[in-house]
């Protein structure tokens, strides 16, 4: 196979334009002559399906949750980048697109980063307008704050709900649609399956969660915004039922799964406190401008923090980077407390934690600073762990919450199946080998407000679309398939539930596929990988039976497929031999310890063609150019 | 202008979808709001004459003057020579209680509707018990009223009624302990129903300000004391022999 | 840790439910409260019992999926704090918990503890939004708005839409949630031009999804994880009495 990422010529900043103008239309009164399903609910899916129907699509949207409102996006804290250039600070269009580019360790496509860069200013509008209460200035105009490192103030928040507001904006503009009869939507519904029909995606097969029957939709086209693979690992910030089940079935039906190993991880989440933990917290980064990192120096010291003198003290971040200090990126950040852990020089009881001290702070600013700063936080903190942040001591550790990999998408967000479009952090698109913070709201809205109407239509125009019917055999075969797999969970009646073989699935992936990895690891959770899954066909036990309201059933789904997308993140981590982003292989390093990129080799897109059960997928590339950002090496010292 | 930017836009929707444009089915008197608003316009004409009676009432401990008159009586001498404003004010007084009580059922019916089933444990968090038994304390005070109408107002239930002669009624008719006992428990209900109602119903008609709703909420405790005390205050004082 | 839980089980919507016993013999004070019920229902399982269903999701108190009534209250004992954020150090060894889902007619139980709030959804599809296409969007900053109205819509907009104020309304009152949306998009520029109509139609809906008055007696705003104030009540109230009064029929407009 090869793969057309259908980037359309010209100079970068005239190629959205020109994309536009040459996709074809649909007829505004044929619009209702065409039917679309949106998978997925949230910032991306819920954009997508509200945009679509106020075109004159019908649309049918399903979302897993009770309702649409809850999608995980809404946890989203930090904010959304525009290059609304608000304040002066000299940010710009091609200012956003080099960051993201650069951020990404150069392994995204350029085209898609500078479109990204070109709508973020028109989502700010769009949710203005919708009502979405973003933090202003007293003046009455939109008040801007600095993230991640950024050196130009673009991000746009709403306190530390910024998900939230913007996800609840995009499910009134649903809403609307869905009270005007435009969307039909079907909550507490799970795809179990993509319907292909001569090669074009033409319908899904899917379970209601509440009644256990298993349907077919057909449609003209199908949209996935689905979201991201976090919860391979278990234990993620991802909502505990984000799944990979809608994306890994397309996989199966022919979409090339691209960058799998990409994935990212934040360094300030609260650490796991024992085995009951069902998932992680994560606090906002902002924290780290006034809290100051450290370890004791010596391994084993398990002393309470404040009998721990100054000179016992390790200041790792302040150390070793000397101009970033506790600022350094993310990738960064979570490598060098790992490390630290690694050495044994970790914190808490389970000694996987470092702290995040305010003491310094609270002395240089006083209380009532920190408390106006960072209230919210403290209080967050408390509640989860009982420890009193003014007091003691907070500790961190990082955790998974994005997957920049995802199903392979070419310009106009369709992956290598016609008709199937791909959106949010469900694609792989735009954020190469790491994501910049305030990035992913940015990329899910504009793939479904902006992106994904126009290029949809294109498909629509420029294809005759025949007529299909459920009793077409290939919707028949899929139908017969899904449900026969969930027969076939509830009849294995095996002695260890579905949550103990993913705990051990994420312990394997993260030890071996997380925040470093070596070939040697790599290759170890490529035995153990697939032997797990093998017991889990032969040993896990699901509850309850098919036709009712089963939570046990629909996590046993989720983790089959985990335990084979898991195999995959960790061959394309092995075949990476190199270090970008959140792919770090400790074969790979400078010197100094930070990633080495190899460009010579490696500068492509890594897509993953299915080809059946218990064969390996395969390899195909998609070379990246760089025009205009010409690769570099990082350097925070 | 900014509504007329915005105006432009769902003008523009109009023609597309009539989905879900203005819908009316509910008459104002329909909606739960409405009839909350009835309730509470209502209850300021209720709690106005509630007042307006007290400060009759408490001449009482008013001695006579020079010919041996009580300054009661001629208060009831001088509310009975202008007819029309009495029935006038009367028939004011009986159609809000009427719209009041009506109204309360027909809420109370919707609320059952809404929660059918009962918790099995349920308890409360914040609210007061004032509160949570104004369909208690309101039915108790309607009660007391007709009572209270047969034993001054007409004199069927009181043992030895003088028509006009509001002083010798008032202390003939609370030197029986139970009519005393039965008034006091009354009205410290009425209190509590004033307790509540007398914040709620500024609530209802949408009166609320980070400002100033405390001190409402203080103030309607206040008055529901005042209430209270200046109306008991006249049983006590005939039972305990101070004013006879 | 040891406690006795009581929870209602009940295998359907059409099914009867009844309050069932366990015996909790491995609950740990770092526990959340729903990290406390999955090793209880890992148990179950491993038992060959039918586990105990309830909502959850994000399990950082945002998504608004989680929640039912621990011992009467809703989300528990702790204010401001949903059940996934609930954690056992503040329940002691030997406690009694009676567990109970959101009792509404409105909210049929789906199963066990989880219910179907869908008639919220349909509430904001009545009027929860502004009328605004994608792409008809004037500038961000064409429209300045005061920091303190967008604060006060900020406060109100944080409502995650989880129920509790219904289930702890002893009239099983939805004002909190309809008066919450209402006063988001009310007090912002943008939401003006559709202000009364949304106000008639949403509380209308909210009517004819059977559920109850307000009697303005303050326990869900005392249950709400979000610290949602009733004074979005009354402005939902302001705003209903204004749409009425206002009205013309058959305008098709909003009447203001």
């Amino acid at each position: 196979m090869r793969l057309d990422s259908k980037t359309p010529s010209g100079p970068v900043e005239k190629r959205w334009d020109n994309c536009k103008f040459e996709n074809k239309l649909v007829n505004p009164a044929n619009k209702r002559k065409y039917s679309v399903i949106v998978v997925g609910s949230g910032l991306a899916g819920g954009s997508a399906a509200a945009t679509l129907a106020e075109l004159g699509y019908n649309v049918k949207c399903f979302c897993f949750q009770d309702t649409p409102r809850r999608a995980h996006s809404i946890a989203a804290q930090g904010g959304i980048n525009a290059a609304k250039n608000y304040q002066n600070d000299g940010d710009s269009i091609y200012r956003l697109f080099y960051d993201t580019v650069k951020g990404g360790d150069f392994r995204a496509r350029e085209s898609n980063v500078y479109r990204l860069a070109q709508i973020s200013v028109n989502i700010v509008d769009q949710c203005v307008a919708q009502g979405v209460p973003f933090a202003r200035e007293y003046g009455g105009t939109l008040a801007n704050r600095s993230f991640g490192g950024a050196q130009v103030s673009r991000t746009f928040y709403a306190r530390g709900q910024t998900g939230q507001q913007l996800l609840l904006g995009a499910y009134s503009a649903l809403s609307r649609q869905i009270g005007e009869g435009r969307v039909e939507m079907h909550p507490r519904t799970e795809m179990l399956d993509l319907i292909v029909i001569d090669g074009k995606a033409r319908g899904i097969v899917s379970r209601n969660l509440i009644s256990g029957q298993i349907e077919i939709h057909l449609a003209d086209a199908v949209v996935l915004g689905t979201g991201g693979y976090g919860n391979v690992f278990y234990l993620s910030t991802n909502a505990k039922g984000s799944n990979a089940t809608a994306i890994w079935r397309a996989h199966k039906r022919g979409a090339l799964f691209a960058n799998p190993c990409y994935t990212q991880i934040h360094p300030t989440c609260i650490p796991v406190s024992g085995d009951y933990q069902s998932k992680l917290t994560l606090m906002s980064e902002s924290l780290r401008n006034d809290g100051r990192i450290w370890v004791p120096l010596n391994k084993g010291d398990k002393r309470v923090p404040d009998q721990i003198p100054e000179s016992e003290r390790d200041y790792y971040l302040e150390r070793r980077y000397p101009s970033f200090g506790n600022l350094v990126p993310r990738d960064v950040a979570s490598r060098n407390a790992k490390n630290c852990c690694d050495e044994g020089r970790g914190v808490g009881e389970t000694g996987l934690g470092v702290y995040l001290d305010f003491a310094e702070s609270i002395q240089r600013l006083g209380q009532h600073v920190v408390r106006e700063r960072y209230g919210n936080l403290f209080e967050m903190y408390e509640r989860i762990t009982g420890e009193d942040p003014y007091k003691v001591p907070m500790r961190i550790y990082p955790a998974i919450h994005y997957t920049m990999g995802g199903l392979w998408v070419d310009y106009q967000l369709q992956s290598t199946i016609p008709g199937l479009f791909v959106i949010g952090e469900a694609n792989f698109s735009d954020h190469g080998a790491n994501r910049l913070g305030a990035s992913a709201l940015m990329q899910g809205l504009a793939d479904g407000y902006f992106i994904l109407p126009y290029t949809l239509g294109n498909y629509l125009a420029s294809n005759k679309l025949e007529k299909v019917s459920t009793d077409h055999p290939d919707c028949k075969q899929a139908l017969e398939q899904a449900s026969v797999s969930t027969k076939k969970l509830l009849a294995i009646n095996g002695k260890r539930t579905v949550d103990s073989f993913h705990r051990e699935l994420g312990k394997i992936i993260w030890d071996h596929c997380g925040m470093a990895r070596t070939g040697e690891g790599l290759r170890e959770a490529l035995q153990q990988v697939p032997a797990l899954r093998q017991e889990f066909w032969s040993n896990v036990k699901v509850a309850g039976g098919p036709e009712e309201f089963n939570q046990s059933l629909e996590k046993a789904g989720r983790v089959a497929d985990f335990l084979e997308l898991g195999e995959l993140m960790c061959r394309d981590a092995l075949e990476r031999n190199e270090s970008c982003g959140g792919h770090f292989r400790e074969e790979y390093q400078t010197p100094d310890g930070e990633a080495l990129r190899n460009d010579e080799e490696y500068s492509y897109v890594a897509a993953w063609e299915w080809k059946g059960p218990n064969q390996a997928q395969e390899l195909v590339k998609e070379p990246l150019n760089f025009e205009y950002v010409h690769p570099s090496q990082r350097s925070y010292k | 202008m900014s509504n007329q930017i915005f105006m432009a836009t769902s003008i523009n929707t109009a023609g597309k979808s009539a989905g879900n444009s203005i819908r009316r089915d509910l008459s104002f008197y329909d909606a739960t709001i409405g009839k909350k608003a009835v309730m509470a316009a209502t209850g300021v004409i209720l709690f106005g004459f509630v007042l307006v009676h007290l400060v009759g009432n408490l001449q009482i401990f008013l001695p006579p003057d020079a010919k041996g008159i009580f300054k009661i009586d001629e208060y009831g001498k001088f509310l009975h020579s202008m007819p029309a404003v009495l029935w006038g004010a009367r028939s004011v007084l009986i159609a809000a209680v009427m719209l009041h009580i009506w109204s309360s059922i027909s809420l109370a019916r919707m609320q059952r509707r809404a929660r059918p089933t009962a918790y099995v444990k349920k308890n409360n968090a914040h609210s007061t018990y004032a509160s949570r038994t104004m369909m208690l304390s309101g039915p108790i005070v309607a009660c007391f009223i007709m009572y209270h109408l047969l034993h001054f107002t007409g004199g069927q239930v009181h043992p030895n009624y003088i028509e006009t002669a509001v002083h010798h009624n008032v202390i003939r008719g609370l030197q029986e302990w139970p009519a005393a006992i039965f008034y006091i428990v009354a009205i410290m209900l009425l209190g509590t129903h004033l307790y509540h109602g007398l914040w709620s119903m500024l609530q209802s008609l949408g009166v609320s300000h980070p400002s100033y709703t405390p001190m409402l909420k203080a103030s309607a405790k206040v008055f529901a004391f005042l209430i209270v005390v200046g109306n008991i205050s006249i049983p006590i004082s005939i039972l305990l022999g101070i004013v006879k | 840790m040891k406690l006795t839980l009581h929870i209602w089980r009940q295998r359907s919507t059409s099914e009867k439910g009844r309050m069932v016993s366990y015996e909790m013999a491995d609950a740990n004070e770092h526990m959340s409260f729903l990290e406390m019920l999955d090793v209880l229902n890992e148990q179950l399982i491993g038992r060959g019992d039918d586990p105990v269903a309830f909502d959850h999701d994000c399990r950082e108190g945002i998504c608004g999926s989680c929640g039912f009534m621990i011992n009467g209250i809703a989300h528990g004992p702790r204010s401001g704090t949903t059940i996934c954020q609930l954690h056992m150090r503040h329940f002691k060894n030997g406690d009694e918990l009676w567990l109970e889902p959101w009792r509404a007619t409105a909210f049929p139980i789906v199963k066990d503890l989880a219910v179907n709030r869908s008639a919220f959804d349909r509430i904001i599809q009545a009027g929860g939004y502004i009328t605004t296409p994608t792409g008809n969007a004037i500038d961000g900053n064409a429209i300045a708005i005061p920091k303190e109205d967008s604060e006060r819509a900020m406060d109100a907009a944080a409502c995650i839409g989880c129920g509790a104020c219904v289930a702890a309304c002893p009239n099983a009152s939805a004002s909190l949630f309809t008066g919450a949306k209402i006063s988001h998009l009310g007090l912002l520029p943008q939401g003006q031009p559709e202000r009364n109509g949304r106000a008639l139609r949403m509380v209308q809906i909210a009517q004819e999804e059977t559920f109850g008055n307000c009697t303005n007696i303050g326990e869900c705003e005392a249950v709400c994880p979000k610290n949602i104030s009733l004074e979005v009540i009354a402005r939902m109230n302001r705003d209903f009495l204004r749409g009425s009064f206002l009205w013309r029929s058959g305008s098709g407009g909003d009447g203001g």
